[in-house]
């Protein structure tokens, strides 16, 4: 079936049975209660530090068929997933599906437990790496298709039971005895721990796993009212992979160009006015745009209302400033955002939830403005941002449709040739973003506004910013590169090697496994 | 028909660039290929290497291409000089 | 002298910037930081190993990509070196607009290369004036020699060589460049008796962009044109001094429009915020809003206010 950004559907194959298909950002509304996990009772003075993660394994009963989750907070540093799993394997447990928030190359190892039948079954928003390119080549792999969902609907899916969590093995920087918990201090700090809040409060079980156990805990980010288990280990990540030190600006003059651009398209847009919020990548270009931001806020004597992360010392420092009055941080990037959520009162932590399940009153619905990347986009303005080129896995789908839905206005930046590839194609890979909720594409030879955004169109007339259409944009890189062939992908049911999920629930997109 | 007198190389192994080889055989122009954009481009360029070798008159060549993103005028450019060097005894 | 030629010599020429010839991913974006000029280099930045090949891929380059901007290819010395007269057999069919000649010396190797252009423009049917040439004085010979250089078949602008020419001085590089002051005084002034372009050399620490906006705002004192540049984050500093306050822009619209309608009443003296205007005042009004134009600005002038002073 044709979905509304004309993608074809497979209703008939066996994981999308009865499922919807996408039909717009807003068309389909909640219906369903929340979820929520079975009541426990906790006797007096019992504990629920457990020795061993074997242990945890073991009273948490978990059997062949369940589903079991993580958290990427740790990003490519996560010890986690791999202690968990490495005991699980020892055990025999098989037909496992694994509902992480997302994947990084540190994770590759999933695949040798997909061959042994250990997990049978994957979601997540991001995949990378061996593993991006194993899932690709080998669809049969796994029982059923990988499912890749935005940040905002896995919160969602989780929270009105979509999604199902057996057991959550949550890795926390630091935990007391009882459960509360922070991502704040200790020596894995991660900062935010946004994506782990919502699987702790709705998996059946809960077992946090630490490096840093101590008496007391506040504030926590998760409540020992929502844990069932502590096992202390030596080590739950790599501080070097958990969070780069500070992210640096671009110095690339190409990604400034484009930075210089955006900024100056939301000056003379009228967006950047007193209170205005918005959200910005960890990309060195999006970090360039949050630069131009600043300057043109100190110069026009005006503060920001909330900016919103993935937050960077960038961001945190614009809060330092003055220069904006909030940041709310699902998820923390660098050791500087950490240290400030640690201290400044007034950057918030949220949950996933909060930031951006589509089904309950979330911050991307009161953005303004959000600046976001993509691997490529199309005439029609939809964003893929989870395929290469040749149609291999390799990216997130993240927030990307949340904040571009929710935001007033959705600006992507991204070159309009990488290496030889001209990034405005005909149709894109994978729609991970429709484009119905992209206003404006970014590109270093010039800008390209949605003609459904007419009110943009006439605020930027008279402009000396480089605007063109769309497809003019597409013909500069043509008329530099050539048009290059599509990828062949093939059209079986059986190599459908993942399906993408819209924030909502339905199905804006299927990947295919690529022919050679 | 212009002749190669030896191999020769022109280009180098970087981002946007190809390092192009050519080789004097018997007869004929023959194209061995290796591309980050092969699935893209990959006919498109062996096509024009050919024809960027008959244009400038030359037969009897055999070109190894190793190309990093270069876009045409760039493979046209080191196909040439490749075979300029090859020319000069 | 063809139109073509005039044209050239009044282009908008603020901003230069080199290109290594021999780079197709530093050619591939050049223009996309909005250079008045791009000077693709197939001299000094390229080795004599890859001189053949850096002409080719210039000379490709300047036939396949539509640069924005003016395109100056910096060719090798063709009497000096043996490698310019290959490099003008390359390059000009390519058809840039303007031939760098470097380090010169005489007209007679202006004479040299403008013969060439003459050549290829009248056997490919272009329009005689298609290609013009930028002169570089880079020693004291070419700098006793520069008004007759100026002069030369084709010269419609010229630059400073800074390097070898504090080498042919037997000094170094100093902070202010009190050792260049001589020579861009010479050049400016047989620039302007020439009617020529004349752009300042570069400033080299790419870090320093405080130091270079103070070098920018000294040559443009002096009356340069403009300056080349060897980083795109120079660029915008460039523009920034070289476009007129809009303090400026204010006063010449002023007195342009008080000189039109003084012409038109036939009024004898004229005084715009109390101050006479005269023929230079006029002039330099006109040249304010000229620039202010080519930066994009919106100026609007009074009917028949728009002076010619080309």
């Amino acid at each position: 079936m044709l979905n509304k950004v004309n993608r074809e559907i497979p209703l008939t194959i066996p994981a999308l049975k009865g499922r919807e298909v996408y039909q717009g950002e807003f068309a389909l509304e909640a219906k369903t209660k929340r979820a929520g996990r079975p009541m426990h009772t906790t006797l007096a003075h019992t504990s629920k530090v457990l020795v061993s993660i074997d242990e945890a394994i073991e009273k948490t009963g978990l059997k062949d068929g369940m589903t079991i989750s993580f958290h990427h907070h740790f990003r490519n540093g996560d010890y986690v997933m791999k202690l968990v799993m490495d005991r699980i394997h020892e055990k025999g447990i098989k037909d496992l599906t694994i509902a992480t928030s997302s994947l990084s190359p540190c994770h590759d190892f999933l695949i040798d437990m997909i061959k042994d039948g250990t997990v049978t079954a994957l979601e997540t928003s991001g995949v990378r790496d061996a593993l991006g390119k194993f899932l690709t080549q080998n669809p049969g792999a796994l029982k059923r298709p990988l499912v890749i969902r935005p940040h905002g609907g896995r919160a969602r899916a989780v929270t009105c039971g979509d999604v199902h969590i057996d057991v959550a093995f949550l890795g926390v920087p630091t935990c007391d005895p009882r459960g509360n918990a922070t991502g704040m201090i200790g020596k894995s700090a991660c900062g935010a721990l946004g994506y782990a809040m919502v699987d702790a409060q709705y998996a059946d079980q809960t077992v946090l796993i630490t490096d840093n156990l101590v008496d007391y805990v506040y504030p926590y980010s998760i409540p020992q009212t929502n844990v069932d288990y502590v096992v202390a280990v030596e080590e739950i990540g790599d501080p070097n992979g958990i969070a780069s030190g500070a992210i640096g600006i671009t110095r690339n003059p190409v990604q400034l160009k484009i930075a210089e651009m955006a900024a100056q398209f939301l000056d003379e847009a009228g967006i950047i006015e007193e209170g205005f919020s918005f959200q910005l990548g960890a990309g060195g270009a999006p970090l360039a745009v949050a630069k131009n931001i600043s300057e043109k806020l100190k110069a026009k004597g005006v503060v920001g209302g909330f900016g919103v992360g993935g937050a960077t010392g960038v961001l945190a420092g614009m809060l330092e400033e003055g220069l904006i009055k909030a940041v709310y941080d699902t998820q923390t990037f660098d050791t500087a955002a950490a240290a400030s959520l640690h201290n400044n009162p007034n950057h918030i932590e949220m949950s996933a939830s909060m930031y951006a399940n589509p089904w309950t009153d979330c911050m991307v619905n009161h953005l303004d403005v959000v600046f976001l990347g993509a691997t490529e986009v199309d005439t029609d303005f939809n964003v893929n941002c989870m395929t290469d080129s040749n149609g291999v896995l390799m990216g997130a789908s993240g927030g990307h449709s949340d904040t571009a839905a929710g935001a007033k206005v959705t600006v992507i930046t991204c070159p309009l040739i990488r290496g030889r590839l001209p990034m405005v194609r005909d149709h894109v890979q994978t729609v991970i973003t429709p484009g119905s909720s992209v206003d404006v594409i970014v590109t270093e030879r010039g800008l390209a506004i949605n003609p459904a955004r007419q009110d943009l169109i006439e605020k930027l007339q008279g402009s000396d910013l480089p605007i063109f259409t769309i497809e003019e944009l597409q013909k500069m890189a043509y008329d530099r590169v050539g048009k290059p062939e599509d990828i062949k992908v093939s059209d079986k049911d059986e190599d459908i090697v993942a399906i993408v999920e819209y924030r909502d629930g339905s199905i804006i997109d299927v990947v295919r496994k690529p022919l050679d | 028909m212009a002749k190669l007198v030896k191999a020769a190389t022109a280009g180098f192994d970087e981002k946007n660039d190809v390092l192009v080889t050519v080789e004097p055989i018997a007869s004929g122009v023959e194209v061995d290929l290796t591309s980050k954009v092969m699935h893209q481009y990959g006919k498109h360029i062996e096509e024009f290497i050919k024809k960027v070798v008959a244009d400038a008159g030359f037969d009897g060549v055999k070109v190894i291409a190793q190309d990093k993103n270069a876009w045409d005028y760039t493979i046209k450019a080191r196909v040439l000089g490749a075979l300029e060097r090859g020319s000069k005894a | 002298m063809s139109q073509l030629t005039e044209d050239a010599k009044k282009r908008l020429s603020r901003s230069m910037m080199f290109v290594p010839g021999n780079s197709p991913k530093m050619i591939n974006s050049a223009d996309i930081h909005g250079a008045d000029s791009l000077m693709f280099d197939i001299e000094d930045s390229i080795p004599v190993t890859e001189k053949d090949t850096a002409r080719l891929l210039v000379a490709e380059a300047l036939k396949k990509l539509p640069f924005k901007g003016e395109r100056v290819v910096r060719i090798n010395h063709p009497t000096q070196t043996p490698y310019g007269l290959d490099d003008m057999d390359v390059i000009i069919p390519a058809k840039p607009d303007l031939i760098r000649l470097p380090k010169t010396e005489d007209v007679s190797e202006v004479e040299l290369v403008a013969k060439k252009i003459e050549e290829v423009e009248k056997a490919n049917g272009w329009e005689e004036g298609t290609i013009n040439i930028i002169v570089a004085i880079e020693s004291v010979k070419g700098l006793y020699n520069v008004r007759e250089i100026c002069h030369g078949p084709r010269v419609v602008a010229i630059a400073l060589g800074a390097e070898d020419y504090r080498a042919d001085l037997r000094t170094t590089k100093n902070k202010p460049a009190v050792e260049l002051l001589f020579a861009r005084q010479t050049i400016l002034l047989a620039a302007r008796e020439a009617g020529i372009r004349v752009i300042d050399t570069v400033f080299s620490d790419v870090k320093d962009p405080e130091g270079f906006r103070e070098e920018v705002e000294f040559i443009k004192a002096l009356g340069f044109d403009g300056k080349s540049c060897i980083h795109p984050s120079q660029i915008k500093i460039i523009h920034d001094v070289f476009t007129p306050s809009e303090k400026e822009i204010a006063h010449s619209v002023k007195v342009l429009n008080s000189y039109a309608d003084a012409l038109r009443n036939n009024k004898g003296v004229i005084a715009v915020d109390g101050k006479m205007i005269d023929g230079p005042i006029v002039v330099r009004a006109q040249r304010v809003v000229d620039k202010a134009w080519a930066a994009g600005i919106k100026v609007e002038l009074e009917e028949g206010a728009e002076r010619d002073v080309k």
